[in-house]
């Protein structure tokens, strides 16, 4: 049933399969140990560009964990240049994966998939173009549940192969999972044991960084704490980047420490359209073009070419989008949240 | 809702009134965008003032400016408690520290079971939905679980195409069985029509109140399972004058949620 992974039960606990769904990603220990063993320690600067840091570090066929959740916080910047360097039968591990499945669906980068949430955008509607490749069975499905993949990243985090939790047990959500069920060897209650997720790449979207990849991070912190631990690589882009004293300065705030990291580059914007807390809020209108964009594939394709693949970098994309101007009038929104933000005289 | 008289609120205005009044105070309640969000914000300026609201990205106790349109977005943590993690609310839950969690999904049935992940075989789904999201986790974890979702048959169906969210399972000892934390399960379904409770002793839906206007007839025909009937149903108590000024010039000035009605 998961061919290459170990599911005899030697353990004691009772283990049987919660799910038939497949594993797409080995809750090796000691192979994900050997692997951190020959990262590097070094401090060194790891400052570079959106397009060397997706082409140095992702590459097809890789498991890709996004950071963020829904629009928010998102390195959107990032995904934009997966699809426009054309990364193909990438892993997504869908935990609360909206915008981001869609860029990367759009794209047509995806062909499998860890699903808590997918192909929605919460209030704002379905994506009809991810709909169609999961109806269509284009992408292989595992299902689980947003805590399930928020703990299998923390399994990996800690380094251990599994976590024990109380969720996605009874349902078709466990039973279309990849998870065990076991017994408590102290209290001999059930449990789904949730394999740990190393994803290959983690690109985590950060409000400052140094150059050697020590990152802050305002606001909620979503599961981005474990996944920038559990991810073999990691690219993080930063609204901003900051000098080395200015993180030792108050190391309260480091939540990534640059051990973590592979890449970091600056992209001032690089959440939107999403939503970066204390910085500008969502673009509703452009988020709903993506919506209407997707209609049918013909108008989907001409969007993507338009808005990411004939533009050459992300602050072109931002100057489409309406610039200067547009991102203003997020910054109100975001620090003026009242009803609608700041008007033109400075009324909120 | 029946077509008698003209009523001063709509479907949705009562909807919200009625979820809010559940919440107890210095209760705690995760809730998603919507009327759940706008039910925990009228609790809070009603009977409620220390209810405790979280969202499962990681806010915790915002003083809401106005509605948010993501549950992981800034308006989640606006002013609040703390700007927490996915795994400090879902922690949360599963130590028992969470009293109240509201869902909705696209079928539902007379155990509470919810399904929001696909329509037709799971490999080849016809209709493909989002997921479990969060809602598997906080349904199975949090101590009561509300729902505030339109009823028609559709929707109340006798059989899921997928439970992606445990209510009672099969019935009595289902949950417990499962492994689900003892004591935890669906409490109250609010919808158009009327509040539906759970039936103790066979923990299938149980109507409570019918709302004013609405009959048992048009509860049994938007519901394609047979419901049971409280001994002593009674009418729903609709908006009080001071909830609707709240709720419409407070919690939903701009009408993202009544105006949906």
């Amino acid at each position: 049933m998961r061919e290459g992974f170990n599911t005899q039960d030697d353990s004691g606990l009772g283990a049987q399969p919660l799910g038939d769904g497949q594993l797409f990603m080995s809750p090796d220990v000691d192979a994900a140990r050997e692997f951190f063993r020959g990262k590097s320690r070094r401090m060194e600067p790891k400052l570079t560009t959106v397009s060397e840091a997706v082409a140095r570090f992702v590459h097809d066929g890789d498991y890709i964990g996004v950071g963020g959740f829904g629009a928010n916080r998102i390195p959107t910047a990032l995904l934009h240049e997966v699809v426009r360097q054309g990364r193909k039968r990438l892993g997504l591990s869908g935990h609360t994966a909206t915008h981001d499945c869609q860029i990367l669906m759009a794209g047509h980068c995806v062909d499998r998939c860890d699903v808590a949430y997918v192909v929605g955008l919460e209030a704002r509607g379905l994506s009809r173009h991810s709909r169609r490749a999961f109806e269509e069975g284009r992408v292989a499905v595992t299902e689980w549940s947003n805590a399930a993949l928020a703990w299998r990243y923390k399994a990996a985090a800690m380094g251990v192969p599994f976590l024990p939790a109380r969720v996605m047990l009874g349902t078709d959500t466990g039973g279309r999972s990849a998870a065990m069920e076991i017994r408590c060897p102290f209290t001999g209650i059930r449990l789904a044991a949730l394999p740990a997720l190393y994803p290959d790449v983690a690109l985590v979207h950060v409000h400052r960084a140094d150059p050697y990849g020590n990152c802050q991070i305002e606001g909620i912190m979503i599961s981005d704490h474990d996944l920038a631990r559990a991810g073999r690589r990691v690219i993080v882009s930063a609204e901003r980047i900051i000098s080395n004293a200015e993180i030792r300065r108050e190391p309260t705030r480091t939540v990534i420490p640059y051990y973590c990291v592979d890449a970091v580059v600056e992209v001032p914007y690089g959440s939107y359209p999403g939503n970066m807390p204390y910085e500008y809020y969502s673009d509703e209108e452009h988020l709903q073009e993506w919506l209407r964009a997707e209609e049918d594939p013909e108008t989907l394709a001409a969007f993507v070419r338009r808005y990411i693949l004939d533009t050459p970098d992300f602050p072109a994309y931002l100057e489409l989008c309406g610039g200067i101007r547009r991102l203003q009038r997020l910054r109100w929104l975001e620090h003026f949240p009242g009803r609608g933000g700041l008007d033109r005289r400075g009324n909120c | 809702m029946g077509t008698a008289e003209k009523r001063d609120y709509n479907a949705m205005e009562l909807m919200i009134c009625l979820a809010a009044r559940y919440l107890e105070d210095g209760s705690t309640v995760v809730v998603g965008t919507g009327a759940p969000c706008a039910a925990a914000m009228l609790a809070q300026r009603t009977h409620a003032p220390n209810l405790m609201i979280m969202f499962e990205a990681g806010g915790m106790g915002p003083l809401l400016p106005s509605m948010p349109i993501s549950v992981g977005d800034s308006r989640t943590f606006y002013k609040g408690i703390a700007a927490g993690s996915m795994p400090e609310i879902m922690e949360a839950c599963q130590r028992g520290m969470v009293d109240y969690t509201f869902l909705g999904g696209a079928q539902i049935d007379m155990y509470g079971n919810i399904n929001s992940t696909c329509i037709g075989d799971h490999r080849r789904p016809t209709v493909r939905f989002p997921g479990s999201g969060g809602a598997n986790d906080l349904a199975s974890l949090s101590w009561k679980t509300m729902m505030i979702t339109p009823q028609d048959r559709r929707r109340f169906t006798p059989r899921l195409d997928f439970v992606t969210t445990p209510g009672y399972l099969t019935g009595p000892g289902a949950r417990e069985a499962a492994g689900l934390p003892p004591g935890t399960g669906p409490y109250k379904v609010i919808t158009q029509l009327a509040v539906i409770g759970f039936d103790p002793e066979t923990l299938r839906m149980r109507v409570e109140s019918l709302h004013p206007g609405v009959t048992r007839e048009d509860v049994e025909r938007n519901t394609g399972f047979e419901l049971l009937w409280a001994e002593e149903l009674v009418e729903s108590r609709p908006p009080d004058p001071e909830e609707l000024v709240l709720l419409r010039e407070e919690v939903d000035p701009l009408r993202y949620i009544i105006g949906r009605a």
